[in-house]
């Protein structure tokens, strides 16, 4: 089956130095990936190329990605002006955008807070209503930088519930960047590690359901990764 | 026994006691959760209305002054004789025909000024090829005060209505336009990549995302804008007019009716401030979706 985002010898570089130098990524229809590195790596950037959102970048390679993609940021960015549901639905015409924008809500658990205004949402609230405007366009690719980065221990684990629930119910393919080793197991169908300007790994997580095979499965990948980020000394 | 030993037993009497019966002084507590809906760096609880204690004792240093002989009446009329003076133009109608006349101009020229000066900041702030067309050109005129032109407009209108709401409109649309434009090429590249992501159309980015963004522009140019048509009305009735409030009030300079000076001067005085607070009202309902420290 060909893959849904194929990126290929992917250079980019800032005017001083170069963050990119040739990265071959590919992910399957439906196939959730997480994108791990240390801070400065160059995630963000390679995130950034995938979504054409690098303007200040200069560099070559190629990239497909699908038609139907969509961001989520750090930040919610959540245009302040308008209320939660007109949030979810911008852009969107059609005479059932407020039907689907209202079920997509309620899917992130926010059915009632239509007519909020984004200020008075709490931080993890306005991150579901940036999952329920991406949501309700159907993305074929969800593109996602560190979306839980600014939230709390506890919401961030409801977070990942959620969007574990939201990725199996509507199969987009999912690149989620994250520096948080346990999260990126938990979640994704695959890891890959980027580091000086390379992807340096690719880890198939291929986590048991439950039970103890589960939790050696995801210790084993957690130490795995820990020492190709360096963090760990290999035994 | 000395008075200081004195009290500190009876405070030890007031003292809690434990179970043995010996006092002790409780932990302090930190005091919170009383004050509730109260910022700790806000400013306190407004009190209605609050603003007109300035005035007030404005006023009332007037009056004492006045009746105490301290203020001469020929400097200063007393307060209680401007107020028999107004009622007295009412009374003749005097006092309403300048005020429609005058309110009349001021709301022409703030009319002009604000659909002027919305439209040029729109065309000027949306696209590359109007902000070069306009913006230096308002930059120029930015550059020459409003009351400079006058002259020149009195030659080009005569000194007719046309050239005293020109003179109006002319000192509305600059802040309107610098305001507005501001707003409009300030707004966060953050909003600019979501509407990317989200494929909005050129259009649906400026209605979503340009416009109401810029709101918060557009109605602070409003308030100098509409401060802007007060003043240029004093001056245009300054001039040569036959009617309205500054025509009032220059005769009133001829016969030395200083009372009159005055009831000109708080009508203007009211003016501003009750245009003023209505569009500080209007600011509030468009602008609803803002939290901000001063309420
Ligand atoms: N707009 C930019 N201009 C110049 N340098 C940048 C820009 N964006 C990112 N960089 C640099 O590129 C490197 C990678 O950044 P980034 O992709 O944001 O890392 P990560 O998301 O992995 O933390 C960093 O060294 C950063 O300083
Ligand atoms: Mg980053």
């Amino acid at each position: 089956m060909s893959p849904v985002v194929s990126v290929r010898g992917l250079i980019r570089k800032f005017t001083l130095r170069g963050v990119l130098n040739g990265v071959d990524l590919e992910i399957g229809k439906g196939e959730f990936v997480a994108l791990l590195g240390r801070s400065g790596s160059g995630k963000s950037t390679l995130l950034r190329a995938i979504a054409d959102l690098d303007h200040e970048a200069s560099g070559s390679g190629e990239i497909f990605v699908p038609e139907r993609l969509s961001v989520v940021f750090q930040d919610a960015r959540l245009l302040p002006w308008k209320r939660v549901l007109d949030n979810v639905i911008l852009g969107l015409d059609g005479p059932n955008a407020r039907e689907r924008g209202r079920a997509a809500l309620a899917e992130v658990e926010l059915g009632g807070r239509e007519s909020s205004w984004p200020y008075e949402l709490s931080g993890g609230e306005q991150q579901r209503v940036a999952l329920a405007r991406s949501l309700v366009r159907d993305p074929e690719l969800l593109l996602a930088d560190e979306p839980f980065g600014a939230l709390d221990a506890l919401t961030r684990i409801r977070m990942h519930v959620l969007l574990r629930k939201l990725s199996q119910a509507h199969k987009p393919a999912v690149l989620l960047v994250t520096h948080d080793v346990d999260e990126a197991i938990e979640l994704a169908d695959r890891v890959v590690v980027l580091d000086d300007g390379k992807l340096a790994a690719d880890i198939q997580v291929d986590l048991p359901p439950e039970g103890t095979a589960r939790i050696e499965r995801f210790a084993e990948v957690k130490e795995q990764l820990l020492v190709l980020m360096g963090v760990h000394e290999s035994a | 026994m000395n008075a200081r030993t004195a009290t500190s037993l009876a405070i030890a009497a007031e003292l809690p006691r434990d179970a043995l019966g010996v006092p002790y002084i409780a932990a302090p507590v930190t005091r919170r959760a009383q004050a509730r809906g109260e910022r700790r760096l806000s400013l306190g609880e407004p009190v209605p209305f609050g603003w007109l204690l300035g005035p007030f004792l404005l006023v009332l240093y007037w009056s004492v002054g006045s009746a105490s002989g301290l203020i001469d009446p020929r400097v200063l009329p007393a307060p209680w004789v401007a107020v028999t003076t107004a009622i007295d133009l009412i009374e003749k109608g005097r006092l309403q025909a300048d005020l429609a006349v005058s309110t009349l101009r001021a709301a022409q020229g703030l009319a002009w000024g604000v659909a002027v000066g919305l439209l040029v900041a729109l065309v000027s702030g949306l696209s590359l090829l109007g902000g070069y067309l306009f913006d230096g050109l308002v930059q120029v005129k930015r550059a020459i005060p409003t009351l400079a032109l006058i002259p020149l407009l009195i030659l080009w209108f005569g000194i007719g209505e046309t050239m005293k709401v020109t003179v109006i409109a002319l000192g509305v649309f600059i802040p309107i336009y610098i305001h507005t434009h501001n707003a409009l090429r300030g707004i966060d590249l953050k909003y600019v990549e979501l509407a990317e992501t989200i494929g909005l159309s050129r259009w649906g980015f400026v209605r979503h995302v340009v416009l109401p963004g810029a709101l918060p522009g557009f109605m602070l140019g409003l308030r100098f804008g509409v401060m802007g048509a007060w003043l240029a009305l004093v001056v245009v009735e300054q001039l040569n007019a036959t009617s309205g409030i500054g025509y009032m009030i220059n005769l009133a300079r001829t016969y030395a009716q200083s009372d009159v000076i005055v009831v000109g001067l708080v009508v203007y005085a009211l003016l501003g401030l009750s245009s003023d607070a209505a569009v500080r009202a209007l600011e509030a309902r468009a602008l609803r979706w803002r939290r901000t420290l001063g309420r």
